[in-house]
């Protein structure tokens, strides 16, 4: 009989995931208000059935009834959101809301799966993160005068980013976390979000040379900063980001190309200065030859991958264990193994269908400094997708990034919870306007 | 479709910077994410088998608690190794041939070897319908793996079994032209029916010294006068004329500078031609060719000969060696060139030459799998002969070919005479420690004209080639031909 149950839920969550999936492509060909709340709602029972499912495999797995009431409590969160965020802000993305919940309610079911503990106190992250998040909308409402601080963004950063590189323990090679005793805190995946702002800022006010010269200082800065403290996964995305922006700005390739051309170089230098990284590229290259050390990581990851195939070997069956660092840079390959790799795709489709979101909302506003932001934004996310995913998959060396909103990390996902407000932030706005 | 046009261009009447950019940046990304979903999928369909196939992946738990090991099965259809399950409920795994295929096929209980390490997830995965397997799943019934359709003729393994006899030793059998291998014995062996319980006596006793040896592959011994086939072949390089005028003077010692060799013992074998000089295998002929020949060149043929380097072989082997440097000293110039010295080759390695010789020149990649299939017997995956490389012209392995024959009509290999075919070889008599006796080696092919089967014999301490592996070679011969006629 269990047996039974367990079975029929891999398979219903394959379903389900993929039909949310599907819905959240149909959405973008419907117009009727009618019809995107239809699509709203069939994807909100998808939400709560795969909830449901997955957490009934993991109590009939363990037999633990804490589950119950974690089970329970998500329960509650997801309708808390899903219901009680449009009635505040009508006019946000109801799409959007969806997808974070999606890729919430994966990841909690991973984690739980994964530990227990990490799963609860991430639950509880997520909780605080989304109340914060909510008013951030409000905020930028309220103040409409955020776009002129534009030096301030930039220096909070790098006086953030610069206590870091003072004070910091090294974990993983990389100097990462502010520890406050009892809770341990990333900056660099806030500032992330003001380095946004600050470059938004500037090119609101002119993309004119003397500008960009100005703000590529000040973000040469922050990457710099952030290679001192050997976090180059941080560093890649914050130069990519610049050059993405400069060129959405100013729309010169040659700043896209020019600037690409110099990370080139300095990946290569990277390559050749850093021994952190020089592991990662041999790991990538050929990790069979040195699965003992080096490879071990993707070796793993692979063998998670493929032992899932498409459809997975079920919520508990497997052993994503067995990869170092599942829970955080490895998420992706523990939801291929016992989800499937069908609903991996899906996960993929459905950062996709955020990333889609987050640039077409950029392209509907009308203010430059909120035109900016999102696009930012937009971009952020869609590097770190690519590079924690490509990484699971060898498709690129592994860089040590999260996958937002589904990897363990409290300041991950609450500055991803805050990334997914301001955009909602930009659509109300545009909307009020 | 229209509407989302005439939307579109209502949208670009408002005054705003026009938004080619930030298209062309989704565009880029929403590219680089379906790469992912592009590259996920290849990798599932096309790698994912291969990968995850690696002694490093610990997941094999995960798919013994879903499917039963699958059979491995001789090239006619014998089961070589199937799993049982027993009344209470659980799964033994049963060699019905015990011993006789002990080391090729392996075992899967404290560790793996053999195929049963090599297809360990082929036989865990199980492609039966997509249906039945569902509906077993839900009725919490194992899936059947997949199974193993082998190369291995039961008939031969058996011939070769039994013609090894007491001795240690190992014979590995293959078909020339296409790279399957036949057979593949090893000696002294185990009972992999009881491994679990024997496995203190298999890796403790002193005289058990490498039971779990398989020697086919494993064991390194030196080549004695199968070796001559190489130096023979440099020999023509160098010189092409040799096979007519070459001409020496045997008095059963040969002396280079301060090295001495003698001939087997001490026998003189008087004036000698090339063909004489390899059929009788008369260590001084050959010990003066090596004397004469560029020591460099010899090396890159030996290494193209695979000395030195991997052999194109999937299941557990170890390298064989040639040493022989411009710095060697005379003893071992003219000591390797007989086939002692400190040259070292594995059973399976010099049948590998013996088939390129067989096959006109083409190595083909030898291997032991013909088909994947269902537990039903459904084809997964075929493996199909493939050439490994051309490793010497097809004039060269006929003027050895030559050389090989009269072997057996007229010389050392005078065992494998016979009415049925023309079988053409060398033997070997390969000394190893001056107080005991030498192991016996026999390499050769049959039909002379048109091989079919080559094999490479050694059997541990028996004495001469001519006396032991050449007779052990005649009934493995013997074996497959009258099983031919019929
Ligand atoms: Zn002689």
């Amino acid at each position: 009989m269990q047996n039974i149950v367990m079975e029929c839920a891999q398979y219903i969550i394959i379903f389900l995931i993929t039909c949310y999936t599907w819905q959240s492509f149909a959405y973008f060909g419907k117009k009727s208000e009618v019809q995107k709340r239809k699509i709203a709602a069939r994807q909100n029972f998808c939400i709560l059935g795969v909830h449901f499912l997955g957490y009934v495999s993991g109590y009939l797995a363990t037999g633990k009834e804490e589950l119950i009431l974690l089970y329970g409590a998500q329960t509650v969160y997801f309708i808390c959101v899903i219901f009680l965020f449009p009635t505040a802000y009508p006019d946000c993305s109801r799409m959007l809301i969806s997808h974070m919940c999606m890729l919430l309610n994966i990841g909690f079911i991973i984690l739980t799966r994964l530990s227990y503990p990490l799963a609860v106190k991430q639950f509880l992250i997520v909780c605080g993160g989304s109340v914060l998040a909510s008013v951030v909308p409000w905020i930028m409402k309220k103040f409409r005068e955020l776009r002129k601080f534009a030096w301030i963004y930039g220096i909070i950063g790098i006086l953030l980013l610069l206590t870091v590189y003072l004070t910091a323990d090294t974990t993983n090679g990389a100097k990462l976390f502010l520890d406050f005793k009892y809770i341990s805190f990333q900056p660099s995946e806030f500032v992330k979000l003001i380095y946004v702002f600050f470059i938004a800022a500037m090119f609101e006010k002119s993309s004119s040379f003397m500008q960009v010269i100005k703000t590529s200082l000040m973000a040469a800065v922050h990457v710099l900063l952030l290679v001192a403290s050997k976090d180059l996964g941080g560093a890649l995305i914050y130069a990519l980001v610049y050059l993405m922006m400069v060129y959405a700005a100013t729309k010169k390739n040659l700043y896209l190309f020019g600037g690409l051309l110099c990370a080139s170089a300095a990946s290569y230098t990277a390559w050749r200065l850093f021994d952190h990284i020089q592991v990662r590229v041999t790991a990538w290259l050929n990790p069979w030859t040195v699965i003992d050390t080096k490879g071990y990581q993707i070796a793993q990851s692979l063998f998670a991958i493929g032992t899932g195939g498409f459809l997975g070997v079920g919520l508990y069956e497997g052993s994503p264990g067995q990869i170092p660092i599942v829970e955080q840079d490895f998420i992706f390959s523990a939801i291929a193994e016992e989800l499937g790799g069908i609903s991996a795709i899906c996960v993929i489709l459905i950062c996709l269908g955020c990333l889609l979101l987050f640039f077409n909302i950029a392209i509907e506003s009308r203010n430059t400094f909120y035109r900016y932001l999102a696009y930012g934004l937009a971009v952020t996310y869609g590097i770190q997708v690519f590079l924690t995913i490509g990484g699971a998959m060898k498709l690129i060396p592994s860089t040590g990034v999260t996958l937002p909103l589904v990897s363990y990390g409290g300041s991950s996902v609450l500055s991803t919870l805050c990334m997914f407000a301001v955009i909602e932030g930009v659509k109300t706005f545009e909307k009020a306007e | 479709m229209k509407k989302q046009n005439n939307t579109k261009k209502k949208k670009n009447v408002k005054p705003k910077d026009s938004n080619r950019e930030f298209y062309r940046i989704m565009y880029l990304f929403s590219g680089l994410f379906l790469l992912l979903c592009g590259y996920l999928c290849y990798f599932l369909i096309f790698e994912s088998r291969e990968v995850i196939n690696n002694p490093y992946n610990l997941r094999q738990e995960t798919f013994e608690r879903k499917i039963v090991r699958g059979e491995i099965l001789s090239s006619d259809g014998e089961i070589l190794a199937e799993t049982l399950i027993t009344d209470n409920g659980e799964e033994a795994r049963f060699y019905p041939y015990k011993e006789m295929f002990a080391h090729v096929v392996g075992y899967s209980q404290n560790g793996k070897t053999g195929l049963e390490q090599k297809y360990n997830f082929e036989l865990l995965t199980s492609d039966i319908p997509f249906y039945e397997k569902l509906y077993r799943e839900f009725m919490d019934i194992k899936n059947p793996g997949n199974q193993l359709v082998t190369t291995l003729s039961v008939k031969l393994q058996q011939a070769a079994y039994e013609a090894l006899g007491e001795h240690r030793g190992a014979v590995v059998v293959l078909e020339p032209s296409t790279g399957k291998i036949l057979a593949m014995v090893s000696k002294p062996d185990f009972d992999p029916n009881t491994i679990v319980t024997d496995w203190e006596r298999l890796i403790n006793s002193d005289s058990a010294d490498g039971i779990l040896l398989n020697r086919a592959t494993q064991g390194l011994y030196p080549p004695g006068s199968t070796f001559k086939i190489l130096t023979a072949l440099e020999y023509m390089r160098e010189y092409p004329s040799a096979p007519e005028n070459f001409s020496y003077e045997c008095n059963g010692i040969f002396s280079y500078n301060n090295a001495e060799i003698n001939c087997y013992h001490g026998k003189s074998h008087g004036n000698l031609d090339f063909i004489g000089a390899f059929e009788k295998s008369c260590n001084g002929a050959f010990a003066y060719m090596g004397s004469d020949i560029s020591i460099s060149d010899f090396y890159d043929l030996c290494e193209s000969f695979l000395f030195n380097t991997e052999l194109p072989f999937p299941l557990a082997y170890k390298k064989s060696s040639f040493l022989l440097t411009e710095e060697s000293e005379d003893w071992e110039l003219v000591q390797t060139a007989i086939g002692q010295g400190k040259t070292t080759i594995s059973p399976l390695h010099n049948a590998l030459i013996t088939a390129t010789i067989a096959n006109g020149g083409i190595l083909m990649q030898p291997y032991l799998v013909s088909e994947i299939q269902t537990a039903y017997g459904q084809q997964v995956k075929q493996y199909l002969p493939s050439v490994y490389k051309r490793l010497i012209s097809p004039e060269e392995a006929a003027a050895l070919t030559k050389l090989m024959t009269s072997c057996v009509t007229e010389g050392t290999g005078y065992a494998l005479l016979s009415d049925s075919y023309t079988a053409a070889g060398k033997t070997g008599t390969a000394e190893w420690d001056e107080k005991k006796e030498s192991h016996s080696w026999f390499v050769g092919f049959a039909p002379a004209e048109n091989p079919q089967i080559a094999v490479s014999i050694i059997m541990e301490e028996a004495g001469t080639g001519s006396d032991y592996a050449a007779p052990a070679a005649k009934k493995i011969f013997d074996v497959f031909f009258s099983d031919k006629k019929k």
